[in-house]
């Protein structure tokens, strides 16, 4: 496998294939330490090695934006990343989001968690957390997107629950925008 | 706007509230308490929850053969790698196991682990157990299966031909399954009628894939041979006995719990069940627990699939459009195997065939065959989508025939508000609605005068733009019974009675005071604890967050029956009502034994506000919590022979759910809701691109007990239906090689492709369930894919192809055929060309010049150790014959990678010509075969290489890599010969292209 040009430093060819190696990432503003074999994915190592389960798995090649987290900032696929990748890294998941491991999640979310909530964006919440990483990095360069500009950067995501109607309304909302159709609306729904 | 007819709250409706005037909940868009955990990442599902110390991980060899006898399997070197435990292969499964149950009587046995004969492409052949997944699929790669490929069965027309290979031979033929029936007097009515019009249509194979895949943890208490599994299983438990027998222990030795999250269903995690009953298989011979986790490719291969069925209707009509009759053939393609609780999918509408019509006479043949393809299961929508595109065809081919509005038609047949409840031809029991009146609703809310003058505007500007109809009736709640449609009254009788729809639930007080609710319904997604919080706080009178709901399901500990689960929309009318009679009953026992300290008859006693007093006396009130905790405290203190209340625990059975009847007359679902959807599509001419410019939704799902949570069970609906009628399909070769393996081949549609829908509501509570609700979240994928059909019909003017409508099969249409291409220059490769046997055809051709005289040149082509060095990913190459050799291959596709024993002959030698060079491999991705041509020419530099080659590729690698196979395939014989320039003294190659992964990143843009 070649190595992603997303990772700023190359793997270097001198890991052993089969050798775990200590990799450190600062996980949602932590040191944390785990070991990985070079051939790991990030999103393995996230959710089995640090337990950090919160990055859902749904293809595992690429297409479903399930895993997505931000490395250094960026929103990334965890299972297009080998864990020696992100070496060094600071890696933000869903779990970050919030101060929500401290206790009950009332009152800690974000807003955009909690617009998602209003606007029922969500089912089964397989999706979500790819979902509101890429959010996280999208809007904090596109603070106010058009709904065909959110709808095409929400297309590297799939979400089979909701029909993704919740999901634009609650991000509309939360940039200060009223979605151009909503279901009870009797104008035409053009996408 | 949201239209709703009828407003309901707690104080109008006497069973749900305490009839206080507090407002009920019920009825109100809460927003969900699933979502605070969903959000913030804590929520824990299957893959999240701890395994047992010492658990091993399983991975599948898979079969890469449509169908084929197995000659042998050889696990020796897989057991060598390190991490290994154990290999678990068919010779394990009948020692420990036995075949699962079929639902009609039919000798064809379908085990946990293939036997003797591998079905379609992916059935499990063996099972890899390790320390780590890793390790375990590195050894599938050593487990050698050697088989004998036989004639695949791969459509319907072939299944129904007597000759074809019978892939159950015990059974004879692949047809398993036929029956007719006859309602009323339908020769009558079509020898009256002016005239029959008559569809044919056929609907694909397709599923929901949720974004979660099937996980199973399974362990085996050896001194009690006794199984506990923990797995994202969805119902129908049902299904429980069947896994219990496939185990052979009976169903209190097989201890089933679900996690508390599941990452969606839509019916396909019914299909984990055989993986359960695989798993505890495998942790029962390696003598410790097991965890599986289905990666997306097996999913989509060989999780599960919607039927595809082949359907005839002719309609015996009057010259208004009026329907007397109907005639149906339908024919089901179940897949390989007729895995339970298949054929539901056949007559699971048996008792609404005749959709929202009132047509009296009805003749049905259903045809039920196997395929060489993924066994199929539950799929939202379960038969109605087949069911309705048919129908709704036909209503529509009925006005295109006699040159009426299709809107007219629909009204003329649609059942009369006045004939409710309304018996249907076969049997089922239409509840409640006035669909007339709901249709002109429609009309007038979703603007139709408006879409029919856009429509106009546009075919003015000459361009293609159609509307379509389509009118529904949605079953929910299913009768246990309607299966046994299946079996001939004689055949039922022996089997014993089967009907009902059981639902569960547990609602109890603690020393505290708080209120939990248990119920058996296995959420995956729903929100069911939402709604459970409202139905329950109203019945005592407290507030939502006073209620915990606990929806995880242990079959060793809670209330449960084989209705359990989650499908067939039972939820709202079922669970919920159960979960309201349990409240109800544990609230009157309360009023019973408090009534005396309030000085008041249990009648007048009322719950509201978080207190408990007489009706005529409110301000003498006793807060619930001291009520409720009472029984705990001092059970010592209650009236004589009356036990505390603090626990209630009801089974609800729908009344009118009985067994089919002698005559085969079946109410196949407890609930019927009504569904009347119009839209307006645009196709583009260059493309054949079709664009849903407005899709208007009208629903009648009785009472709505969250309209919040509705509205988002008809935008998933709707979703899944859009998939389905515009870019899904699971693909197979004519030759049963599986085709669409990725979320890049399995087209799954995205915030670009899915349209927000016009939602309009009416309720008519359903008189047959506790909370008048009924089921709603199936219908758009009964109503939507058969209204954008008529809508594109509309459009083309004509007929439509057969689903999913995608550009190409509509350009087709609209376009003339091309003329043939122009032979391309040198170097060039053909796009990839259906094959002859249908997998995925690759050809193409180039020349190189070489700097060396043809002898050398073919003199390396003849030398074993030469070619051995030339052709990529060679390991080792022996010779097995005269110019014959046996190669190991590692050959690595988009994201698979693959180790192949290739057999490679040269032929038709002609040195220094001439020659052929052919090879065919397989490993446990597939089966690759291709021949190359290849002559040598004299010229000036030295020798002219020209090549002309043809392959094909199946299993997974044609599965996965489907898009990458072309690019793939040059890439490599590029590289055979740069190699072979090289040998041949020639110039260095040019730099490497970026690998394929890069380059698919790149396309995906993720690449930055
Ligand atoms: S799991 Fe990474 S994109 Fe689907
Ligand atoms: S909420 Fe279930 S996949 Fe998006």
């Amino acid at each position: 496998m070649p190595p992603l040009k997303s990772a700023a430093t190359p793997v270097a060819s001198v890991l052993a294939a089969d050798a775990r190696h200590t990799v450190t990432v600062v996980l949602n503003g932590t040191p944390r330490t785990g070991q990985a074999h070079p051939r790991l994915l990030l999103s393995d190592f996230l959710r089995h090695e640090l337990g950090a389960h919160g990055t859902r798995v749904g293809c595992e090649h690429g297409v479903c934006g399930a895993c997505t987290v931000r490395i250094d900032g960026v929103a990334q696929r965890a299972c297009l990343t080998l864990a020696v990748q992100a070496d060094g890294r600071r890696i933000d998941t869903v779990e970050g989001l919030s101060q929500s491991n401290q206790g009950p999640t009332e009152g800690r979310m974000t807003a955009l968690q909690e617009a998602f909530r209003r606007h029922h964006a969500l089912q089964c919440g397989f999706c979500t957390a790819g979902i509101l990483m890429s959010l996280s990095d999208y809007l904090g360069r596109n603070p106010k997107p058009t709904e065909e500009e959110l709808r095409d950067m929400l297309s590297g995501h799939l979400c089979r629950c909701t029909g993704y109607a919740g999901i634009v309304r609650a991000v509309m909302d939360v940039t200060g925008q009223a979605a151009a159709c909503d279901t009870r609306s009797g104008e035409a729904a053009h996408v | 706007m949201t239209v709703m007819r009828t407003v309901w709250n707690g104080a109008a409706d006497p069973k749900a509230a305490a009839g206080t005037g507090a407002p009920a909940l019920v009825g109100r868009p809460m927003p969900r308490v699933e979502d605070g955990a969903l959000l913030t990442g804590v929520a824990r599902y299957a893959d999240d929850l701890p395994a047992k110390p010492g658990t091993l991980h399983a991975a599948i060899l898979r079969s890469p053969h449509a169908h084929a006898e197995i000659l042998g399997v050889d696990t020796a070197a897989a057991l060598a790698v390190p991490g290994v435990a154990a290999v678990v292969t068919g010779t394990d499964a009948q020692r420990v196991a036995s075949p699962f149950l079929v639902g009609v009587r039919a000798p064809m046995e379908h085990w946990c682990l293939a036997v003797d004969r591998v079905r379609h492409v992916g059935e499990p052949v063996a099972v890899v157990l390790a320390d780590s997944r890793y390790q375990a699929e590195d050894a599938l790669d050593r487990i050698a299966v050697r088989y004998r490929p036989l004639p695949p069965v791969t459509s319907i027309v072939q299944a129904l031909d007597p000759a074809s290979e019978p892939l159950h031979p015990a059974l004879g033929s692949n047809l398993v399954n036929s029956r007719s029936f006859r309602y009323g007097d339908p020769e009558a009515a079509f020898a009256r009628a002016d005239r029959s019009v008559s569809v044919e249509v056929e609907f694909p194979r397709n599923s929901c894939t949720p974004m979660e895949c099937f996980v199973v943890l399974a362990d085996h208490d050896a001194a009690e041979d006794a199984y506990e599994v923990l797995s994202n299983f969805s119902g129908p438990f049902a299904v429980h006995p069947v896994m219990a027998r496939a185990l052979k222990v009976p169903g209190s030795r097989l201890r089933l719990k679900t996690p508390p999250h599941s990452g969606g269903s839509f019916g396909n995690k019914q299909a984990v069940f055989p993986y359960i009953v695989l798993m505890a298989v495998c942790a029962r011979v390696a003598g410790r627990p097991v965890k599986w986790v289905e990666d997306r490719l097996e999913h989509l291969m060989a999780a599960t699939s919607a039927t595809a069925r082949r359907m005839r209707i002719d309609a015996a009509v009057e010259a208004d459009g009026r329907v007397l009759a109907l005639r149906m053939e339908q024919t089901e393609d179940c897949g390989a195997y007729l895995r339970a609780p298949e054929p539901a999918s056949l007559y699971r509408n048996h008792g609404n065939l005749t959709g929202a019509y009132d047509i009296p006479n009805l003749a049905v043949t259903n045809r039920i065959v196997v395929t060489n393809k993924t066994p199929t299961g539950l799929n939202r929508g379960f038969g109605g989508g087949q069911l309705y595109y048919g129908l709704e065809r036909l209503m529509n081919r009925v006005a295109v025939e006699l040159g009426l509005d299709p809107l007219d038609v629909i009204r003329r047949n649609l059942v009369a508000a006045e004939a409710m409840p309304y018996r249907t031809a076969s049997g089922g029991s239409l509840d409640s609605g006035d669909y007339p009146a709901t249709l002109e609703e429609a009309v007038r809310d979703g603007a139709l005068d408006a879409l029919k003058a856009r429509r106009d505007a546009r075919r003015a500007e000459g361009r293609l733009y159609g509307i379509g109809y389509a009118a529904v009736v949605e079953p929910s709640i299913s009768n246990m019974g309607y299966i046994t449609t299946v079996l001939t009254a004689e055949e039922r009788r022996k089997a014993g009675p089967k009907n009902g729809a059981q639902a569960t639930a547990s609602v109890a007080v603690d020393p505290t005071g708080g209120v939990s609710v248990h119920v058996s319904s296995a959420p995956q997604g729903q929100g069911h604890r939402t709604v459970l919080a409202q139905v329950v706080a109203d019945v005592f009178g407290l507030r939502f967050e006073d209620v915990r709901v606990n929806t995880d399901l242990d079959t060793g500990k809670d209330a449960w029956s084989i209705a359990s689960g989650n499908y067939s929309s039972r939820f709202a009318g079922a669970v919920a009502g159960a979960a309201q009679v349990a409240a109800t009953r544990l609230r009157d026992r309360m009023a019973a034994l408090v009534a005396g300290s309030l000085n008041s008859r249990p009648e007048e006693v009322r719950f509201a506000g978080g207190k408990v007093f007489a009706a005529g006396n409110p301000d003498n009130a006793l807060s619930f919590s001291r009520v409720a905790a009472a029984g705990h405290w001092a059970p010592g203190t209650l009236p004589d022979g009356r036990e505390a209340a603090l626990r209630e625990t009801a089974f609800w059975t729908p009344e009118p759910l009985k067994a089919p009847t002698d005559a085969d007359y079946i109410n196949s679902s407890a609930c019927y809701g009504f569904i009347f959807d119009f839209c307006g599509v645009e196709i583009d001419r260059d493309t054949g691109a079709v664009r849903i410019d407005r899709y208007v939704t009208m629903h009648d799902a009785g009472r709505l007990l969250n309209p919040l949570l509705v509205e988002g069970q008809i935008l998933g609906g709707f979703a899944h239906a859009v998939g389905a009628a515009l870019y899904e399909e699971y693909a197979y070769g004519d030759d049963g090689r599986f085709l669409s393996g990725t979320f890049a081949d399995y087209l799954v549609p995205t915030a670009c492709e899915v349209p927000v829908p016009v939602i309009l509501h009416r309720e008519s509570p359903s008189p047959v369930t506790p909370l008048g609700a009924k089921g709603v979240g199936e219908g758009n994928c009964m109503s939507t894919p058969a209204c954008l059909a008529n809508a594109v019909a509309d459009a083309l003017g004509g007929p439509v192809p057969s689903l999913p409508l995608t550009p190409a099969k509509i350009a087709a249409l609209i376009h003339p055929p091309e003329p043939p291409r122009p032979a391309g220059p040198a170097g060039a490769v053909a796009a990839p060309a259906p094959s002859a046997s249908g997998g995925r055809g690759l050809s193409g051709e180039g020349s190189r010049e070489v700097p060396a005289p043809p002898e050398q040149v073919w003199a390396i082509l003849l030398d074993p150790k030469e070619l051995a060095a030339l052709l990529p990913g060679c390991e080792a190459l022996d010779r097995a014959g005269p110019d014959a050799y046996r190669a190991e291959v590692v050959v690595g596709i988009g994201p698979v990678r693959g180790r192949y024993t290739a057999e490679v002959a040269l032929s038709d030698l002609d040195p220094p010509r001439s020659l052929t060079l052919s090879g065919s491999g397989s490993s446990a991705l597939g089966t690759g075969r291709g021949t190359g041509h290849v002559t040598l020419e004299r010229t000036a530099g030295g020798t002219r290489v020209t090549y002309r080659y043809s392959a094909e590729v199946g299993g997974k690698v044609a599965a996965v890599g489907g898009r990458m196979l072309d690019s793939a395939s040059r890439l490599l014989i590029g590289q055979f010969f740069e190699k072979l320039v090289a040998r041949a003294g020639g110039a260095p190659a040019p730099a490497e292209r970026p690998g394929l992964l890069a380059r698919l990143l790149r396309f995906l843009g993720l690449n930055r």
